[in-house]
């Protein structure tokens, strides 16, 4: 079933584009050769831990590091009160109704989530700073603290002095009037109370930073786990005071981030700020403790959804309350995230006359929520797709036709939703029908049906997801409350000797960019790969760059690496043109080469024109020396990828225990650059939603507590916990760019849960069992079987 | 001297002599200091990898006295007269070993954080069971956390694996 793959040495740049290549990145990443944050080492480095709050909610009344200070090998030990600098971590993404609340650095007054900083000590090493934690006496005096968001809007103790209620924002989208009507006027309506659970990331890799501060020029070198340098040098700029063009970024080998590392936290920008102080290199290098106590949570909604229909099961209406945790500061790109990226999808992959979604944000005493691989998508397909189920059988018809018959049809795009998205271009039935193939889905029905009579319990669950990625059209975006441009950036050089380095402003940190940017511009530029370097995540060498993140490295960059290759194609065209005294008109480039046409013998190949462009000996009028060229590439419209995802479990009604017969994932992620990347994608993103459906989950207490504080008892999946996947897809260009992309990256995450949840409840569809909420651990199966009595 | 790349000499040191990638090497480390940090900036071992600090995440995995273990579990004075092989003894002379190839081959991994674990558990299944089946193989790796791959390439990994050390 998997892809196998190709060595690129033995393949022809005419094919390269779409083939599965191996990667690029491999032979550094499997040797000693790679270097994460934590690989360097810088002579007189220092190392800097954060202290941090033990409590979720408690006021500061005094902060005692005299005896951290005395301690042999601690070269300083600073709290809020030495800052010097704004110290205030900025919100990238405003709403009209928006309450901006301060996010120090070093919290002074107050701390609002267990992990909070109140003090950082550098010392020689980093025992030294951890003992020297310990010798740092805070008063505090405890607070109530709050974790759920309808418990913080209903009366929960005051987070901030300026949020009223808890309340950061009220945002709706959609049509209140028509879909009131649409329900008014409805032969049939159900609905659904869920839960999607605040999920921590876990990348592999924990966040880390290395910051190099020289007085005589003011120039501080920062090295750390970014998915966005340049996002991340404008931001701590402003934070710490310092002139962006004095303060370099650099993102070295980078262990995953899923979300995490786009942000930005205190922590990085106090190990810029403490080698300033300490004139002296600083590395500070998250415990797995701390990634858990100060990462970027994910997702934390509460959402009440319902469905209007016609009498034939034509849905005719869709409402949707939600209640989104923003935890205890607002994050970087928090108030884009239950909003933008979440209401806007709630048309899923079906034709909707009218939709409107109300959505609270809350302050709540756990850490910053933000993006997490899917970030918005995944909640709303989780709900839509939830809802469809219980509406098929609501309405006594199979759930597969019942989308089929409310999917937007072929012929409709591009489709403008009530939600304000128009979907660029959909089959829904192919990728459905594929799905049913490969599951044996009328086979299937047969089996559910005698397994039941021998007690066991079969479910089949599907999730027809939908996503917006290729993040994003600026002005669009900017209409909406970014405070960035979302375009992205390439420059791309040959050397005199025919040799080409492509520039990036994406960053990858695990997505092999390597491979498939170099895929790209073999096919553009007709070269071997091996005459290829492409270079990401440095602010010194890369003009200007947004990042990787919501599936835009080949939507937005990758055509923003098309666009420059054209550029120097058209130039080298012209100086072609000069040598072979021939007029432009009639040249042509295939495969490298520059002909005249109908005379093939006389031809210059592209990487002969770089070596005359740079001589510069014999140029045509007009034409500067050199061959380069930079764009920044700004998407008309989103990219919308979507699929079936199809699960079939058993379920133990005895013990709650869910076993995977079968998981099905078909994806229509637009033209593939390589099938075999692309697959990756899908089996990690997929393994997350698993996770999320079954396993994963960050708890607190009443006061706050993580009680999740571990790898294990998080339960990240192990090789055991995911199930053998098959997949397959189809493809549906995008129109709105030159490769015809969309965007894999965080499908799988969108898709895997409510196939999952969908299948264990039609599995338990005979006890009643209506909803379970996430994860699926067996104990709350197991109530769930027996809330209604347990008998099928 | 101390590990710590300080000199200070002010907290109690012991003297351990271990035998690294083939190497025997003598050191003075506190008792409190890790294997992995000792690995890591005694012996600038890049590919053992922290990513849990509490033995769950594998990415720290070594060879210790023949077999895997994790070595932010373990102090460096504990590997006091012990033999520790990392994935740096795997390649020779730049060709990738066997199942570094297969890796790569099948897409095995993707931001490479974890990948040292997963080489060296598979390193030791394959010297036990030269032609496991999924499940030996998901009992093998059951000790160590991938985020990015959904391990369906690391199965495939190491059935290739298996096929090429078979040959040789």
């Amino acid at each position: 079933m998997s892809i196998e793959t190709e060595d690129p040495s033995e393949i022809d740049p005419a094919e390269i584009l779409g083939s599965a290549i191996e990667r690029r990145e491999d032979p550094a990443l499997i040797t000693g050769d790679a270097e994460y944050t934590d690989d360097i080492q810088i002579p007189r480095m220092t190392h800097m831990a954060v202290k941090r709050s033990q409590h979720a909610h408690a006021r500061i009344e005094d902060v005692d590091t005299s005896e951290a200070e005395a301690m042999d090998g601690v070269v300083d030990v600073f709290t809020a009160e030495d800052i010097d600098v704004p110290g205030s971590l900025p919100v990238g993404w405003l709403l009209e109704t928006l309450e901006q609340v301060d996010h120090p650095i070093l919290a002074g007054e107050k701390v609002r989530y267990q992990g909070d900083g109140v003090a950082i000590v550098v010392a020689e090493d980093r025992y030294t700073a951890q003992d020297a934690l310990d010798a740092i006496d805070v008063e505090y005096e405890r607070l109530d603290a709050v974790t759920d968001p309808s418990d913080a809007l209903n009366g929960g103790p005051e987070i901030h002095d300026d949020a009223a209620d808890n309340v950061a924002f009220e945002w709706e989208i959609g049509n209140a009037d028509e879909t009131e009507e649409a329900f008014e006027e409805a032969a049939h309506t159900v609905d659904l109370e869920v839960e999607n659970q605040l999920l921590i990331p876990n990348a592999m890799e924990p966040r880390a930073a290395v910051a190099d501060y020289n007085p005589s020029d003011n120039q501080i070198d920062l090295a750390m786990t970014t998915q966005n340098p340049h996002v991340h040098r404008l931001l701590m700029a402003g934070v710490i005071d310092h002139p962006e063009n004095k303060l370099s970024i650099r993102a070295p080998d980078v262990g995953g981030g899923f979300g995490s590392k786009i942000h930005h936290y205190a922590d990085e920008a106090l190990t810029a700020w403490a080698a300033k102080q300490v004139e002296r290199p600083v590395k500070w290098v998250a415990t797995r403790s701390e990634t858990y106590q100060t990462d970027a949570l994910g997702r934390g909604h509460e959402t009440h959804g319902q469905v209007a229909m016609d009498e034939d099961g034509n849905i005719t209406g869709l409402k949707v309350d939600t209640k989104a945790n923003l935890g205890a500061y607002l994050s970087t790109f928090a108030p884009s995230i239950p909003t933008y990226l979440y209401g806007t999808l709630l048309s899923g992959q079906y034709e909707i006359p009218a939709i409107h979604c109300e959505v609270t944000g809350a302050f709540t005493n756990v850490p910053p929520v933000d993006a997490y691989r899917g970030a918005g998508r995944p909640e709303a397909s989780y709900i839509v797709e939830r809802l469809v189920k219980h509406a098929a059988e609501h309405m006594d018809m199979d759930p597969a036709e019942f989308r089929r018959q409310n999917f937007v049809p072929g012929d409709a795009f591009p489709y403008e939703t009530p939600v304000a998205m128009v979907y660029d271009s959909g089959d829904y039935e192919k990728t459905l029908d594929r799905a049913l193939e490969m599951l044996d889905y009328e086979e299937f029905r047969e089996r559910q049906e005698a397994a039941r009579e021998e007690g066991r319990y079969l479910g089949v669950g599907f999730s027809a997801y939908i996503e917006a990625c290729g993040i994003a059209p600026s002005e669009l975006v900017g209409q909406l409350g970014a405070q960035a441009g979302l375009w992205e950036s390439s420059l791309v050089r040959f050397q005199p000797s025919g040799t080409v380095t492509a520039y990036l402003g994406t960053s990858g940190h695990g997505q092999g960019h390597d491979t498939t940017y170099s895929q790209i511009l073999a096919s553009e530029l007709g070269l071997d790969i091996e005459d290829i370097d492409i270079v990401e995540g440095d602010t010194d060498e890369i003009p200007q760059g947004m990042g990787t993140y919501g599936s835009r490295s080949a939507a937005v960059g990758g055509s923003a690496l098309v666009q420059s290759a054209r550029k120097v194609v058209e130039k080298a065209k012209k100086i072609a043109a000069h040598q072979l005294e021939a007029s432009e008109d009639d040249i042509e480039f295939e495969d490298g080469e520059f002909r005249v046409a109908g005379a093939p013998d006389r031809s210059m190949h592209i990487q002969d024109v770089a070596g005359a462009a740079y001589l510069a000996h014999d140029m045509p009028d007009d034409v500067e020396p050199g061959l380069e060229a930079s764009s920044f590439y700004d998407p008309e419209n989103f990219v919308f990828p979507f699929g079936m995802h199809a699960a079939i479990v058993e379920v133990d009604p005895d013990t709650g225990e869910i076993d995977f017969e079968t998981y099905v994932a078909v994806d229509d992620v637009g033209n593939q650059i390589n099938p075999k990347i692309v697959e990756g994608q899908i089996h990690g993103g997929v393994a997350q939603g698993v996770g999320q459906a079954l396993y994963e989950g960050a708890e607190y207490d009443e006061n706050g507590q993580l009680l999740t504080g571990s790898m294990q008892d998080y339960t990240v999946p192990k090789a055991m916990h995911v199930p053998e996947m098959e997949t397959d897809s189809t493809v549906t260009e995008s129109p709105h760019n030159p490769l015809g992309v969309k965007g894999v990256g965080e499908a799988g995450t969108i898709a895997a849960p409510q196939a999952i949840v969908n299948a264990v409840v039609d599995a338990l569809e005979p006890f009643g069992v209506e909803n379970i909420e996430m994860p699926l651990k067996e104990e709350r199966v197991w109530r769930a079987i027996h809330e209604n009595g347990g008998d099928a | 001297m101390s590990v710590d790349d300080t000199g200070r000499s002010d907290r109690p040191t012991q003297e351990i002599t271990v035998t690294v990638n083939g190497e025997s090497v003598t050191a003075e480390v506190e008792p409190r200091l890790k294997l992995s940090d000792f690995l890591r900036s005694h012996m600038e071992l890049r590919t053992v990898r922290v990513g849990c600090e509490q033995g769950v995440c594998g990415a720290c995995t070594v060879e210790f006295d023949g077999t895997v273990a994790k070595s932010c579990m373990l102090y460096a004075v504990q590997a006091d007269g012990r033999e520790v092989t990392t994935v740096e003894a795997l390649s020779e002379d730049g060709d990738l070993h066997p199942i570094q190839e297969a890796f790569h081959e099948e897409h095995a991994l993707q931001c490479g954080f974890c990948t040292s674990g997963f080489l060296m558990a598979t390193r030791e299944l394959l010297a036990e069971n030269p032609d496991p089946d999924r499940d030996v193989i998901e009992g093998a790796l059951a000790d160590n956390i991938c985020r990015c791959t959904g391990y369906q390439n690391i199965y495939d990994a190491v059935e290739t694996a298996a096929d090429k050390l078979e040959g040789e």
